[in-house]
């Protein structure tokens, strides 16, 4: 039998392997003591006797499936069953990096009196999340200082501090002492270009979050700036990215080998997260039970104890994908989720598409 | 109640089996120390003594100056004062002056010294008040500085940060810091072997007047006296004689009557016997004839005799009183000498110069008194100078010596030495080097860092280790740990955080109190009594104060004054019982540190006390006055029991611990848990602490410094320490709390690089700011011309700007916060071509010529102009100084490294998503390789990585305090109850494949610092580029774009491997290749194809050759040597 080019020792536990063993390998993470077992996605066509591992629409469709576990308007988390880890890797990076979205990209300084120095300053309005939706506009070709309505949004912040003339005497707070002495993102504005006015009346562009802190100022500094959004990726900045973060885990399976019962089995719930393991009386004998292994965060807290590590197994689901996605607010999870296939589709369809070119060549 | 014998401290034997409590909270009494004492305060004390003190003894030693030529002439001074630091306005117009303003502007932070004085006018006795003679630099904080006493409120207010120690001067607008410098003590008896064995005693004396070095040494069983004035060796006994002590019987009592002693001495008598030499004046005779010759100018000759007498008692053991040459102290003082030297022999009971109850360390305040004295006396023999030449000579005017008073000469001598760190004082031979060093504001840390730093006089190109390595004495007082590597180690040192250095104080009080206490009067002693065997000597201050019989009591009733506060706390008494000596010390420049008293094992300070102290009602001092708290300095250590901590209490425990951690210094209190490292990692820390960026002060961009680097953002650490704390680091805080995933990335993490996370670097991590500044002056010349700034040149056809003018604003200044490229102007200056006050007759009319001298902006990567300042400077001429900012995010290269001596370059930046990634998302901004942990030993940051996560989760920080701090098991707890890992290590997956990874990763914050060194200030290449002018080979060095040398090593490679070709073209093509005419009759060098030498140009041919070689032959010729080449056909 071809193994593939894994490790002899792989092969020889692989051989010597019953058949339920190799259901485990194929589909589960086993979190060890000291390491992680059986990472590895093996179940490629012919790397198992008596398995069809040949792909099939019919059989990914079967086996196929997304629910959304809980959304709202930043987060979500769904779980994404029946796929490879490669392809659910691929949409957490496209999520982190290659949706895209609008960033201040170009930042005008006319007048900056503030203590914060005009490229920290900058950096800093870059990373604040525009309400904008990207689709609506274009990538600004390389070296166009000017930008058009369809690839830029203006935004402006300008802002000056004074002294609050109805403050009390003796006060010391410089909340009452000036007026505008901290610059929010809600003080940028929204300065539309060309026919956008129109267009986009009813797209509220600005801030997502309208306190952020930008600079402090104090009586007589003034911020002058007129910045330029653009489309971009995350891949070129972190601004871009759409996500706070996104990523995924695998489904965590307990299974409890031997009845755990009494003073052992009150330990065994305190190893694991809350929910995981609950105390079930079974005629007056407590015994742990696994009720809902998804809550476990796998801190393997019960590898510590010697007298009921072999009690239990710890390992993952391989191709159950808890997926979180943190959204920065610009577009709504679903949104980004469904964009991100979107990317991935265009990627695959441009892969073929220079696949058919080059076989013509 | 039964009542233990005197073993168990009197005690009952409940009170010795009571527990004793721990006292909680007792390193609050730290910040209550650091109040009062400690860290800088002893620059400044040390300082004030000086100026408020020590100045006026000057004074009172320097009073009066009479004239040779009118006897009735005469000036007296009768104080002197030190004022507020103040600028002259304008012509006798002044007004207090703030140090930022001296920084900013060049200028020193100086007050007037004024004197009061009485002297003669004519006839008339005159009174003068408040003359100046002279400006004294002032030490930021010191009594006399604007900022004592001043609120924080205030302090903002004077552009100046509150936070920032003090303790150095600004000279020049440049911050200075006069290093605590380490000596041997003076006055004390060191016994010592030389390299072959023998014993001897050496003294170094020193008084306000002279220094001198005393040493008794041992040649064939004989003792000799040996002093740099005296041209041989002195037999001892003579000295006594010459002395007055004439019969060997009373000789032989003083130093000792007990049969060995008398055997080991008697050889030196029988040589006395031999050179017949009886009484007091032949004595003196043979002395005389010894004595080296002096300088003989002034005074009336003296004879042989004479000079004799005035040797001994003013040169040999100075510091030992002589009045009206009566010897008998220090006859005594040597007799003890010659006892030691004796009971030394055999023995092998030498002392131990490396001991650091033996060492005193000189401050600010008395390096500056020297110096001031030094000048003082310059100052006082010039105008006994004018007054002698000028008296005698009949003028119009009466002779007023306040005209010819000049100021000048004081305040350059105190400018110069402390800008130039040059200390050379004629009086004593001293001219040391090095003293001052500029105030280094690269971090907060490196500035406080500096302040306790000690350096040491030795050479540090001897290779020996003793003065180097770490002296059990050295406990509490220097830190372990914070010590250059290389050449320096161990000899530059720092103090650790509750060490104090004392001041000179009156000994007055204590000679008296000795007495009362039951001290004998040497000169009341017949001498035989020193050697009783039932008595101690005491010694105040290395002289001999007598003797006393109960030793014990007089030390306990001295120590019970002491806590009583009717004497000074920090005078210090213990017994030596091998010398059978007490020892009394109240001179200035010895280490002590607090310590809680212990009596009948409980511990004096009570938690009520602390309790006290938190709520405020107590202060440092009342520890002190209510006899809780004492100081004790290294001699008294050495005899008191002091417990660590309250459990090791026993019963002849006398003194407790305050707090252990304060034996490290401030650079090693940062490092969280320090006693879980290989010691060498935390000496790399103190070092590269000092070389972390981040906040330097509050008023950090108020400066305009010619280095700047600060960090956009930075943080405080996760895992604090009480130093952090005490010190204020995390107020001004050097880096940044990353998220650390020990594992092996990719091959560009090998060697202790790092991989970045480029999102991080995108949100901010690790950038700074660099600042640098440009400089200029206008200055105004003799011959009435200036300096002018000329505004920007036009281009004629666009009417703009020249692109190297395209900045400046009108007024040929740059703007600010415009973008300067390489080679563009930033002060448009231009200077007049003559500048000499033109020979008379030949008076240049009309305008002066003006050439172009612009200050241009020199750097590979472009800046921004943050500010712009025009101010004036000391001299009165215009100052402009541009303040350059460039804004670097970190990139492959860049230098980082923990709290642990754990640096790295970065190696990789790798973008998000191809990190690994925990199971909630989190990815790492650092990945950092786990071979950097084996051999490194850095169990600390191990635990600072797991603190620092539970501290994250948790939402506070902990401490990682040495000694002490937030326990492991606590920690690790606290993580698995947020459910993580008990071991912090996590499940992770690769953000590349996707799939998990097989081994768990070590993975939480960890605060990283970003180092100075980055790779933009160091990357250079070169292809072409500018050539040295002597030799036309390639420039050397970044700063010239030199070229990258091909040296010896490598050429002798090349050689190895035989690229002849290559060798060449590196050694002469690429470098210095030069056409040279050679004439192969006379084989020497031509021109233009003609020999100058033969007269023709029919053998002459060209050869290339390196340029270096040509003016090697040239320079032969000159030397008159003639080298010939001799020129053959290659195929002949």
């Amino acid at each position: 039998i071809y193994c593939g080019a894994y490790d002899v020792k792989d092969n020889i536990a692989k051989m010597a392997a019953t058949m339920s063993n190799v259901d485990e390998i194929r589909n589960r993470v086993i979190l060890g003591e000291f390491n992680v077992k059986n990472v590895h996605t093996t179940d490629y066509p012919g790397n198992y006797p008596g398995y069809d591992d040949t792909w099939s629409l019919q059989k990914f469709q079967k086996n196929f499936r997304i629910d959304v576990v809980q959304m709202d308007e930043t987060c979500m988390e769904f779980d994404m069953v029946g796929i490879d880890a490669s392809i659910a890797n691929a949409f957490r990076r496209i999520l982190l990096a290659e949706v895209p979205t609008m960033a201040v990209e170009k930042v005008f300084i006319y007048n900056n009196t503030s203590i914060i120095q005009d490229e920290v300053l900058a950096q800093r309005l870059g990373l604040i999340p525009i309400k904008a939706d990207p689709r609506l506009f274009e990538y600004r070709n390389a070296g166009d200082e000017e930008g058009t309505e369809i690839d830029t949004i203006q935004l402006q912040l300008k802002i000056k501090c004074t002294r609050n003339h109805q403050a009390t005497k003796d006060s010391a707070d410089p909340q009452e002492l000036y007026l505008n002495h901290m610059v929010y993102s809600k003080d940028m504005t929204w300065v539309p270009i060309g026919n956008q006015a129109d267009v986009l009346a009813d797209a509220n562009i600005g801030p997502v979050h309208g306190d952020i802190l930008l600079a402090k100022l104090r009586p007589g500094q003034e911020l002058d700036i007129v910045m330029h959004c653009v489309k971009g990726i995350g891949q070129d900045h972190a601004k871009f990215s759409p996500v706070a973060t996104a990523s995924y885990r695998l489904l965590p399976e307990i299974t409890l080998m031997k009845t755990v019962e009494g003073e052992k089995a009150e330990r065994l719930k305190r190893c694991f997260s809350p929910g995981v393991i609950e105390l079930e009386n079974h005629g007056g004998k407590v015994v742990a039970k696994v009720m809902n292994s998804r809550l476990d965060t796998c801190s393997r807290e019960v590898l510590r104890h010697d007298d009921l590590k072999n009690a239990v197994k710890l390992a993952r689901v391989r191709d159950h994908f808890i997926f979180s996605v943190e959204s920065t607010g610009i577009l709504p999870p679903d949104v980004l989720v469904s964009e991100a296939i979107k990317v991935l589709m265009a990627k695959c369809q441009r892969f073929l598409s220079e696949l058919d070119s080059s076989e013509m060549e | 109640m039964e009542i233990l014998g005197d073993e168990f401290g009197g005690m009952t034997p409940q009170q010795l089996a009571a527990p004793v409590n721990t006292i909680e909270e007792k390193w609050k009494l730290l910040p209550a120390f650091l109040k009062v004492k400690g860290l800088v305060k002893q620059h400044i004390d040390s300082f004030n003594y000086f100026i408020n003190v020590e100045i006026k003894k000057i004074m009172k030693a320097n009073e009066k100056i009479t004239s040779d030529a009118d006897p009735m002439w005469y000036l007296k001074y009768l104080n002197i004062y030190v004022g507020m630091p103040d600028v002259e306005e304008s012509f006798n117009v002044t007004r207090p002056v703030s140090p930022h303003e001296c920084r900013l502007r060049d200028m020193t932070y100086s007050a007037p010294i004024t004197v009061d004085m009485e002297y003669t006018r004519g006839s008339q006795r005159i009174i003068r008040n408040a003359l100046p003679i002279g400006r004294m630099p002032i030490m930021l904080r010191s009594s006399n500085c604007v900022l004592t006493g001043k609120t924080p409120m205030e302090y903002s207010k004077l552009n100046e940060c509150p936070l920032d120690p003090g303790g150095y001067f600004i000279v020049k607008g440049q911050e200075k810091v006069i290093l605590i410098q380490e000596q041997l003590s003076k006055n004390r008896i060191i016994v010592e072997q030389d390299r072959k064995g023998a014993v001897g005693a050496s003294v170094t004396s020193s008084t306000h007047e002279k220094k001198s070095r005393t040493n008794m040494i041992v040649k064939q069983g004989r003792f000799y006296l040996r002093h740099n004035t005296l041209s041989e060796d002195a037999p001892i006994a003579i000295i006594f004689k010459a002395m007055g002590v004439e019969s060997d019987q009373e000789i032989v009592q003083m130093i000792g009557t007990e049969e060995h002693v008398m055997a080991s001495f008697s050889p030196s008598l029988e040589e006395c016997q031999k050179a017949q030499i009886f009484t007091q004046i032949q004595a003196l005779k043979y002395i005389g004839n010894k004595v080296r010759r002096q300088r003989m100018w002034g005074g009336p000759k003296k004879t042989k005799m004479e000079e004799a007498r005035e040797l001994l008692a003013s040169l040999i053991l100075t510091h030992v009183p002589v009045k009206e040459f009566n010897f008998r102290a220090k006859c005594i003082y040597l007799a003890v000498m010659v006892r030691r030297v004796i009971l030394a022999q055999g023995e092998n009971k030498v002392d131990d110069r490396d001991y650091y109850g033996n060492k005193r360390l000189e401050l600010a305040g008395q390096l500056l008194s020297l110096l001031f004295e030094d000048l003082f006396k310059k100052f006082n023999s010039e105008l006994k100078k004018i007054s002698d030449q000028i008296i005698p000579k009949q003028r119009a005017a009466q002779f007023d010596i306040v005209k010819h008073m000049r100021q000048d000469q004081i305040t350059n001598g105190m400018v110069n030495a402390i800008s130039t760190g040059n200390w050379s004082l004629k009086r004593f031979k001293m001219d040391r080097q090095g003293v001052t060093q500029v105030l280094s504001r690269l971090s907060f840390i490196s500035a406080l860092g500096m302040m306790t730093r000690i350096s040491s006089q030795f050479e540090k190109t001897r290779k020996v280790s003793g003065p180097r390595s770490l002296q059990p004495s050295q406990w509490g007082m220097l830190c372990p740990s914070d010590t250059p590597e290389g050449e320096a180690c161990g000899l530059v040192k720092n103090l650790a955080l509750m060490t104090h250095i004392t001041t000179d104080m009156e000994d007055g009080p204590i000679v008296k109190l000795a007495f009362n206490l039951g001290v004998e009067d040497v000169n009341l002693l017949c001498g035989e009594e020193l050697s009783y065997p039932s008595v101690f000597l005491v010694f105040l201050n290395g002289n001999i104060l007598g003797v006393i019989r109960d030793h014990q009591r007089l030390v306990y009733t001295f120590r019970l004054m002491r806590r009583a506060g009717f004497i000074n706390e920090f005078v210090s008494i213990s017994t030596n019982l091998t010398d059978r000596c007490v020892y009394i010390s109240s001179d200035g420049g010895r280490l002590c540190r607090p310590y809680i008293i212990v009596k009948k094992g409980q511990p004096m300070v009570k938690n009520k006390h602390i309790e006290e102290l938190t709520q405020g009602y107590r202060t440092f001092e009342d520890f002190l006055h209510e006899s809780l708290v004492e100081y004790l300095d290294v001699n008294e250590e050495n005899d008191c029991q002091i417990a660590l901590y309250e459990h090791t209490i026993n019963k002849d425990t006398t003194h407790l611990e305050i707090e252990p951690f304060t034996l490290l210094g401030v650079c090693a209190g940062l490092i969280p848990y320090p006693h879980h490292n290989q010691s060498p990692r935390n000496t790399y820390q103190c070092a590269m602490g000092k070389q972390a960026m981040g906040t330097i002060g509050y008023n950090q961009r108020n400066r305009i410094d010619t280095l700047m680097y600060l960090l956009a953002y930075p943080q405080k650490p996760m895992v604090k320490t009480r130093t952090i704390e005490l010190i204020d680091f995390e107020k001004l805080p050097a880096g940044q709390n990353a998220t650390v995933a020990v594992m092996s990335y990719s091959g560009y993490d090998i060697e202790d690089a790092l991989v970045l996370n480029k999102a991080s670097l995108d949100r901010g991590f690790g950038r700074c700011l660099v600042y640098k500044n440009a400089k200029c002056t206008l200055r105004r010349y003799t011959n009435q011309t200036f300096d002018k700034v000329m505004g920007p040149m036009l281009d004629a056809a666009t009417r703009k700007p020249i692109w190297r003018h395209s900045i400046l604003d009108a007024d040929g200044i740059c703007s600010p916060g415009e973008k300067v490229e390489n080679k563009q102007v930033l002060v448009n200056k231009s200077m007049p071509t003559v500048t000499q006050t033109p020979l008379e007759g030949s008076a240049q009319p009309g305008q002066p010529q003006y050439r172009d001298v612009p200050v241009s902006y020199k750097g590979s990567t472009d800046s921004y102009i943050e500010k712009v300042m025009i101010s004036s400077n000391a001299d009165d001429a215009f100052l402009i100084k541009i303040l350059l900012r460039q804004t670097r995010r970190p990139e492959i290269g860049d230098k980082f490294s923990s709290r642990h001596g754990q640096k790295g370059v970065c190696g990789l930046i790798v973008p998000q998503e191809d990190m690994p990634f925990c199971d909630t998302g989190i990815c790492p901004d650092i990945i950092m390789n786990p071979h950097g942990y084996p051999s490194r030993m850095t169990v600390g940051k191990l635990i600072e990585l797991l603190a620092g996560k539970a501290g994250v989760l948790d939402g506070r920080f902990h401490y990682g305090t040495a000694f002490g701090g937030s326990k492991v098991k606590d920690v690790c707890e606290d993580l698995i109850r947020y459910g993580y890992n008990y071991q912090g290590k996590d499940y992770v997956t690769s953000g590349i494949t996707g799939e998990p990874l097989e081994a768990y990763i070590y993975f939480g914050p960890v605060y990283y610092q970003k180092l100075k060194h980055m790779v933009l200030d160091k990357m250079h290449a070169r292809a072409r580029g500018p050539r040295a002018v002597l030799t036309r080979q390639p420039t050397e060095g970044r700063s010239r774009d030199g070229g990258l040398r091909l040296g010896e090593m490598e050429r002798d490679c090349l050689i190895g491997y035989g690229a002849s070709m290559l060798l060449l073209e590196r050694l002469m093509i690429s470098s210095d290749a030069f056409e040279v005419d050679v004439c192969g009759q006379c084989g020497l060098l031509g021109y233009s194809g003609w020999c100058h030498y033969c007269k023709s140009s029919c053998h002459v041919s060209s050869l290339r050759i390196p340029y270096a070689c040509k003016l090697l032959f040239q320079e032969l010729q000159s030397m008159n040597i003639v080298p010939r080449l001799k020129l053959a056909r290659y195929n002949e």
